[in-house]
Order: structure tokens, then sequence, then C-alpha cells
């Protein structure tokens, strides 16, 4: 009920003043109906989407991509070449849309902030100890103020998963209000790496324990383990942030990050977006793709459509 | 032992290592030279072919990049599993051509040494068309053949068995992979060998058999931008024409369709030099030395 927005929101508030209000809030929160869920998110990933509507879906999702390079082998050189692609994905065809932005470690930042310079891409950086997040508090946070210092956009922070899993909410909470604080006018991606939170019951509070951190994101996992994005617990997630607005009035955007690979799976996820949050997540401030190989298939399917015949491997940029 | 009920066979596509229906899920009737119904052979659609072109693409690189001699072992053994499933083929190969059970035989049998002969050839063909080239200069400058990728092959219309391993086996002896369109009147042996690869150690995806209307495949095929060369054995005059010019896209390599009268001829090594490149590499002679001679 929108009257009562305002007193629920200060409602919400009271319940991270102490560890046991807020392990009663998020214990408190409906367990999730896995079978349902998985059914649920299934269901959905049969709709059929074509032509107008799947051109229509693969320029959305080709705006939605946050194309990463996270890999200890980074050069500068390769940061550029992923830049010049996030701003033109296909030279021979002007028409395609730009991606959101591009997403790296802190370190190369500047390199990236410098190739995507005027074009409107942003750039991101993974920070606090990414991807394991085992460090302590301030070396999270020069990390981030580090990012932050050499132009990031976008921060993407990661959750200290050993102590939400030990049920140390407020530890949790307060680690990412401090690097929102540090992050400043940069908007917070928070991850949570849903497949080291075993339960979707764990998905569904860390998922409100960001949001109710200040979050301006919410991002499943890190691509770095073995069970990344799937259409369920993006579905869980996407549900929380429609709830979360309902009852607060913010909105927070969703990434699902890791495993995403053909167009397919990307259409999937949109008409979870759809069916789930609504119209107002289709757009690439509130809603993103962490891929890599992801935008190669979506240029190819791309250029099937335009031209009708089927494209292939060579005719996309490998990276 | 009358009142057992026939098992009939499903017969499925076979792409990447595994025997799908048809995506469209549709199939269509096979009938014998007299009009007898065989069986129900899945249709395939642009879609399957698609999925077969990803499938040979993936599978390029392992089976390029496996030894020539290792390549032969594994037709050898094609050779083999045939071998053991005669009684099968001939049956087939007897319905799909109207033939009697001796001239089916003689059919299955010349398949089988034909497997053989293309599986000796693997680590012949290059001593053929490479070789060491002469160059004024202290230099080696040698050509090898390289397999040319993903090929598209149209299975001839009327041999069914015999005319698709005379066009199939050329292809992969020499590293290429394979998306086949079996023949339309006749698919069922073509969707059995399907059946005999998959169990003599040929990676998934190496070939992959199709069936359906050979024009509503091609033309997919044949616009395809991965797909590396197109054969043409089993298309008619327009349509050959009409596929020719959609494979001008990406400057497929093509073979045009070639009377062949008798399959079980001889065929020589056209059908091998047909989808190869030729690489050519220098390299010097040695260290040159403070002399500036190696010798």
């Amino acid at each position: 009920m929108p009257t009562n927005a305002p007193s629920a929101a200060r409602a919400l508030l009271d319940v991270t003043s102490s560890d046991s209000t807020l392990r009663r809030f998020l214990h408190g929160l409906p367990g999730v109906d896995a079978v349902g869920l998985e059914a649920r998110a299934a269901a959905l990933g049969t709709r059929s989407i074509k032509t107008t509507a799947k051109a229509y879906a693969i320029d959305l999702a080709i705006s939605m991509v946050d194309l990463t390079t996270l890999e200890g082998a980074d050069t500068p050189g390769k940061v550029r070449a992923l830049g010049a692609k996030a701003v033109r994905p296909d030279p021979t065809d002007r028409t395609a849309p730009g991606t959101a932005a591009v997403c790296v470690y802190p370190d190369m930042v500047a390199v990236a902030k410098e190739a995507v310079a005027g074009s409107g891409v942003k750039v991101a950086s993974v920070a606090t100890a990414f991807p394991a997040g085992r460090a302590a508090l301030d070396v999270k946070l020069a990390d981030v103020r580090d990012a932050v210092a050499a132009g990031a956009d976008e921060i993407d922070m990661v959750i200290d998963r050993g102590a939400f899993l030990a049920g140390r909410y407020l530890k949790v909470y307060d680690e990412i209000v401090a690097v929102k604080e540090a992050s400043g006018a940069a908007r917070l991606k928070v991850i949570f790496e849903t497949g080291e939170l075993s339960t979707y019951d764990n998905i569904r509070r860390a998922s409100w324990l960001g949001m109710l951190a200040g979050a301006d994101f919410i991002k499943t996992s890190t691509g770095k383990v073995a069970v990344n994005a799937t259409p369920a617990n993006t579905l869980l997630m996407l549900e929380a942030v429609r709830d979360f607005r309902d009852r607060t009035g913010v909105q927070v955007g969703v990434k699902p990050a890791g495993g995403i690979r053909t167009s397919k799976d990307a259409i999937k996820f949109l008409v979870l977006v759809n069916e789930t949050a609504g119209g107002d997540w289709l757009d690439n401030h509130w809603f993103r793709f962490g891929a890599s190989s992801l935008l190669n298939d979506l240029l190819m399917q791309r250029q099937k459509l335009a031209t009708g015949r089927y494209s292939g491997p060579d005719y996309v940029t490998v990276d | 032992m009358s009142d057992r009920l026939s098992v009939l066979k499903t017969y499925k596509l076979y792409v990447g290592g595994k025997f799908p229906r048809s995506e469209s899920g549709r199939v269509y009737e096979v009938t014998d030279s007299e009009g007898k119904w065989l069986a129900n052979a899945p249709q395939a659609s642009r879609k399957d072919a698609r999925d077969a072109v990803v499938a040979a693409r993936k599978a390029f690189g392992g089976w390029a990049g496996a030894t020539a001699y290792n390549r032969g072992q594994v037709l050898y053994r094609v050779a083999e599993m045939l071998e053991g499933r005669r009684v099968q083929f001939v049956r087939e190969v007897a319905d799909a051509e109207g033939l009697s059970k001796s001239k089916a035989a003689e059919q299955v049998e010349a398949t089988i040494d034909r497997w053989v002969w293309y599986a000796g050839w693997t680590d012949k063909i290059a001593q053929v068309v490479g070789g060491g080239n002469p160059v004024a200069g202290p230099y080696f400058n040698l050509s090898s053949p390289e397999p040319t990728g993903v090929v598209a092959v149209l299975a001839p219309q009327e041999s069914s068995f015999l005319g698709l391993v005379s066009v199939l086996a050329p292809v992969i002896a020499t590293g290429n992979t394979a998306v086949v369109i079996a023949s339309e009147k006749a698919p069922l042996p073509a969707l059995s060998l399907a059946e005999v690869l998959a169990t003599s150690d040929v990676p998934g995806g190496v070939v992959n058999v199709l069936s359906g209307r050979t024009a509503e495949i091609a033309a997919p095929l044949a616009a395809h931008r991965d797909v590396n060369a197109i054969d043409l054995a089993g298309a008619d005059e327009a349509l050959a024409k009409e596929l020719e010019i959609a494979a001008a896209d990406n400057l497929k390599r093509v073979l045009r369709p070639q009377p062949v009268d008798d399959w079980s001829a001889t065929p020589g090594t056209d059908r091998m030099t047909a989808f190869l490149e030729t690489k050519t590499v220098w390299h010097p002679t040695g260290s040159l030395g403070a002399s500036g001679s190696a010798y």
C-alpha cells in the first residue's frame, strides 16, 4: 500500500539497529518454495520470443551487458580492446548499441576509463578483495577508494560469505554500509555469490540485507565458482527487489553474472525480469548481465536477424 | 515366435555425438522402392542444421589436430564396426534401393572396402599433395595440406549407402568435420551409419547426419557463414545453382555435382583434395654460423 510506504520504510530502518533485530527480521522473511521457484523459472524460460520482439530483446540485452574481464592475465592492451568493443560491439553495423559498462579489476580502471571516454559506457570495478572477500575491512575500503579515485562509475563488492553463513548479519550489513560510503557517487553492486549460500532462503535473506544496507544493485555471483547465475536464483532476487520497492519505494537493480553464454539464455532472463519485477527494470540502469562471451553470441544472432544468414565466430572478435 | 510384437525402430538425427529428434518435431514417411512403408525418418529443420554446424565447428580442432595415423585408425575402426552389422545394412540397402539381397550385399561390401581405402589415405595424402618446394636461398620451403574446416555434404540421392560413404569418408579422412544431408528418399542407411560412427571412436560432432528435405536443409547450410565448404553431390541442377549462389557470400569452397555412373569404381584422390588448403612455410636450413654457411 503506497500510502503506508514512508512509515514502512521507517519500520525497516529499525530492524538494522542490532544483530538480534536484524536476525529476527531476516529469519522472519517467508521461506522459499524451492520446487515452485524452479518450476516458475523453468516455465517462464519456455516463452517463445521471435522476430521483432527478438530483435528488440537482443538489442536490449546488448545494452545491458557489463563486458567483463577479470583474469590474472589482464593486460592494459586487453582492457583497451575490451573498451573499444564495449563502445562499438559490431564495427560492421553502426546501429548496434553499445554495452552498459566494462567491468575490470581496480588497477585497470584508469586504462578502461580512457578507452571508453566520451562514449557513455560506464566503468565498473570489482573491489573489496574480489572474489573471496577475505581481507580486513580497512584493506577492502582502501581497495574501493582506489577504484573510485581512478574514476570507476560503479563498484562491484563481494559480501563476507563466512560471516553471513555464521549468522553474523550485522557485520555483513556494516561492511556494506561502509563500502557504500567509501564508494561516494559510484553506484554499488553487492555480490552475494549465491553458489556459496547453500539455500534459497539464504539468497532471499542476503538480498534483503543488501538492499537494507543501501545497495544500488544486487548481483548473483563473481563468476569464479561452480554455480553462477541461474534463472531460479535470479528470479528470487527479482522478487526481492519488487517487494522491496513495494515496501519502501526504493528501486534496486539486479545483475546476474557468470554462466550466461547464449542469446537464448539472455532472453529467458529478460522474460523473468518483465514477468517478475516488471517493465521498469527493462533498462540498463536497473538490469545488467555480467558476461564476456555472451556479447559475441548476441552479435551473431543480431547479424542472423539482419541478413537471414547464420553467422559464425569468424565474424566477431575473440577476447 | 509369431506372437511377438514387432519392435519398430525410431530413426533419429545424429548431431554432436547424440541422437536427437528434429527440433521441429517433424517426421516423414520413408518407403521402399515399391512404395511400402519402412519407417518414419526425422525431417530436420534449419535449426537442426544450425546445431549441427555448431557441433561440427566444436569438433573441428580436435579432429584436425589428431595425427593422420590416428585418424586412419579411427576410420578403420568404422569399417570393423560395419562388418559386424553387415546383415542390417544389406537389408536396409536392399529395401532402400530395391536391390536383390546379393546385389545389396555387394554394395555393402564395396562400402566397407571404401572406408578401409580412405582409412589408408589419411597419412599418405600429404605426400601426394604436399612436399618441398625448390627455392633460391638457404631455406626449406614446405607445403602441407590442411583441412578446410566444416564441410556440408549433400549425399547422393540414388546410392544411399555406397554413394554416401564415397562422399563422406574423403571429407573426414583429411581432418574436416562434416554435416551430411542423407538421401531424401532413402535416408535409413545413413541414419544407421550414424549409430556405427557413434560406437567406433569417431569423436562426437565430426560427422553429423541430418535427414529430411534436401533443399530445405541445404539452403541455410549454403548460406551459413561458419561453413567452409559444401559438396553438392546430392543436388539437382537447379538446386545446385541456387546453393552455389548462396555459398558465394563467404567464399565457400563448392564441389559441383559430378555425374557418377558407378560408385564402386576407384574414386581417386579428387574428393579428398577438393577440401584441402595448402599451408606453405619457410624454414631456415639451420644456424648460419660465422662463415655464412650451415654446411
